[in-house]
């Protein structure tokens, strides 16, 4: 029974939304939105299980001074203190914290978007090192997408105006528009089937990995 | 001297501006109406619209082409009155009157063409037409009737896998699992797993969790610390739920412990600091990249790859499987990852249904090669296959 109910439940939701999306008349047509609002719901409430889940950790690591508890003590400062502040900004501006001039909006401006920025930076020295490694001539795949990664670098990015890079150019758009678009395209098919296959799985309760 | 004062006293008299009984005449130029107003129910809703469709006026981008919008009003009666619904902008055709109160009533509609100077054309001719919910929603025929048979060619196959051994290519990302989680334990080192930053309705992210079910199960025979940071909390409680019952079924439920499948952050580039320092301080065996991921995936790859250890990725997101074939060992390119929990199950039933999507795939490409055959003879001109070509384009492009 406790594995029946959530298969029943997982099918009967299954196939309501399997008809809404080909029934546009009321009720059906609002399944969807219920199902989403029920989401919202729950995520809400299972925020707060993942907040638990994280101070916990950190709270024990810094008990028990395991190595690394001092970044604990840090995450564990800056949540209390950016919760207090994002309280006083809901507060003072009844319920829109993250309205310009509030003290949460200053965090979020001058804290949360340079450290992402920093961090999505990062990206550029990545991929150059993985670059590296994926150019390196060493198998015939190896060196072909060396060529292309060039072709299409060099195309996508002229270094001077005449007939050679103008012609790479032109190369470029057609091997990014031809041959990538159908590889692209080929495995966009196979995400589709699978989903659909997995999709069914799931519904018709042969898939119960999940719910294990 | 007396001619020229008498000159200087009437130029004096002559006034430099028109009496004051005297108006200007302006010359008013109305464009043309748009002409053949037809209104209909909006296709395929749930009622409450009408649909408008016209003509352009004659002066929308010829003739005077002083034409930019068209004033939409709507009435109760033929004769009006008619109140103001909406605009659109020049060289538009069609208006979806989506503040219709009542379905079944008539309404009239008429339009009028204006200029930017505000000049409104005359009156179009009067359309009356109802709103009406639909029951089954017409542009959708083509997904349900492919969806229905491929249901069908799943149903077939899971039919005929009972009993039998069905041939299934290997995918070696999924024959290394154990291989990774070995090396792992060989070097006494815990296995990390991460689900990416997608939800708990993300298909991949379901894909990804039946891939961890079987992992833990391979980390509980070989008592292997797993770590698994969370980006989603929904999720973060069902990795929990499936790696204890992974723990049970492998009769190891007291090295399960949950603060190892902790909450990390919902912040994209947080979650991706949060995971790189694990990988630097915990420094993992294994690591796999399974689920939804976006610009942190090479982020993580590549720590994983600095750090030494064995890495297995997989995602249905296009854009990011050339970083995880690049930087990682093994990649799971999309419907691999949706195969993997039969693969790894080999239940007939459930490797029944990939073989079922594989016959989907050789109906798909029939028709890529029949409309790519019907595109060539069309677009030279040969007999009646253009036309076949546009009726199979529009049949699966409608919707």
């Amino acid at each position: 029974m406790r594995r029946q109910i959530p298969l029943i439940l997982t099918f009967l939701t299954g196939i309501a939304i399997f008809i809404a999306f080909f029934i546009p008349h009321k009720p059906f047509n609002e399944v969807q939105d219920i199902l989403l609002d029920w989401a919202i719901i729950i995520a809400g409430f299972a925020l707060l299980l993942g907040i638990h889940s994280l101070l916990r950790k950190h709270i024990t690591h810094i008990k028990k001074k395991d190595g690394g508890w001092g970044y604990s003590l840090i995450l564990t400062f800056f949540f209390v203190g950016v919760f207090t502040v994002g309280i006083i900004s809901a507060i003072q501006y009844k319920g829109y914290s993250l309205t310009p001039g509030s003290l949460l909006y200053f965090v979020y401006d001058y804290m949360v978007i340079p450290l992402s920025a920093t961090m999505f930076a990062l990206l550029a020295f990545f991929i150059a090192s993985a670059a590296y490694r994926a150019f390196r001539a060493r198998k015939l795949n190896a060196t072909l997408l060396l060529i292309a990664a060039v072709v299409v670098m060099l195309g996508r990015v002229p270094i001077m105006e005449n007939a050679f890079f103008n012609f790479l150019s032109r190369f470029s758009d057609w091997f990014m528009f031809i041959p990538q678009m159908a590889a692209k395209r080929g495995i966009l098919i196979g995400v589709a089937l699978g989903a659909f296959a997995m999709s069914l799985r799931i519904i018709l309760g042969i898939e119960r990995t999940y719910l294990q | 001297m007396n001619v020229l004062l008498a000159l200087l006293f009437l130029m004096q008299q002559t006034p430099n501006s028109l009496p004051s009984d005297t108006t200007e005449v302006i010359e008013v130029v109305r464009p043309a109406p748009p002409t053949d107003v037809i209104a209909m129910d909006t296709p395929n809703d749930v009622g409450g619209s009408v649909s408008v469709q016209w003509e352009i006026s004659e002066d929308d981008g010829k003739g005077l082409n002083n034409v930019i919008l068209y004033n939409v009003f709507r009435g109760q009666s033929e004769e009006g009155p008619f109140d103001y619904i909406g605009t659109v902008g020049a060289g538009r055709t069609s208006y979806d009157d989506q503040t219709v109160e009542k379905d079944k009533v008539t309404y009239y509609y008429i339009l009028k063409a204006q200029t930017k100077e505000a000049v409104e054309s005359e009156a179009s001719n009067v359309a009356s037409g109802k709103a009406a919910p639909q029951w089954f929603h017409h542009g959708r025929w083509n997904i349900l009737i492919l969806g229905i048979l491929f249901a069908l060619f799943f149903a077939f196959y899971i039919r005929m896998a009972k009993g039998k051994k069905l041939f299934i290519r290997k995918i070696a990302g999924l024959d290394a699992v154990e291989e990774a989680v070995g090396r792992s334990t060989e070097m006494g080192k815990p296995v990390l797993f991460c689900p990416g930053i997608g939800y708990l309705y993300d298909i991949a992210t379901i894909a990804a969790l039946t891939i961890l079910g079987r992992v833990a199960k391979k980390t509980a025979e070989y008592e292997t610390r797993i770590i698994m940071p969370n980006y989603d909390p929904v999720v973060m409680s069902a990795a929990q739920e499936i790696v204890k019952q992974s723990y049970t079924e492998a009769g190891r439920p007291d090295n399960f412990n949950e603060k190892d499948i902790f909450y990390l952050t919902q912040d994209q580039f947080g979650f991706a600091a949060g995971v790189d320092g694990i990988m630097l301080r915990e420094k993992p065996g294994a690591i796999f990249l399974q689920g939804v991921f976006y610009a942190e995936s090479l982020i993580l790859a590549e720590t994983g790859h600095s750090v030494g250890a064995i890495q297995i990725a997989g995602t249905d997101r296009v854009t990011q499987l050339p970083f995880f074939i690049s930087a990682c060992d093994y990649t799971l390119i999309g419907e691999e990852m949706f195969a993997a929990s039969s693969y790894l199950s080999r239940d007939p039933v459930m490797l029944g249904s990939i073989k079922g999507s594989d016959a989907s795939k050789v109906v798909i490409i029939s028709v890529i090669l029949i409309g790519a055959i019907l595109g060539i003879l069309g677009g030279l001109n040969i007999g009646p296959f253009g036309t076949w070509f546009q009726s199979l384009v529009n049949w699966f492009g409608r919707g």
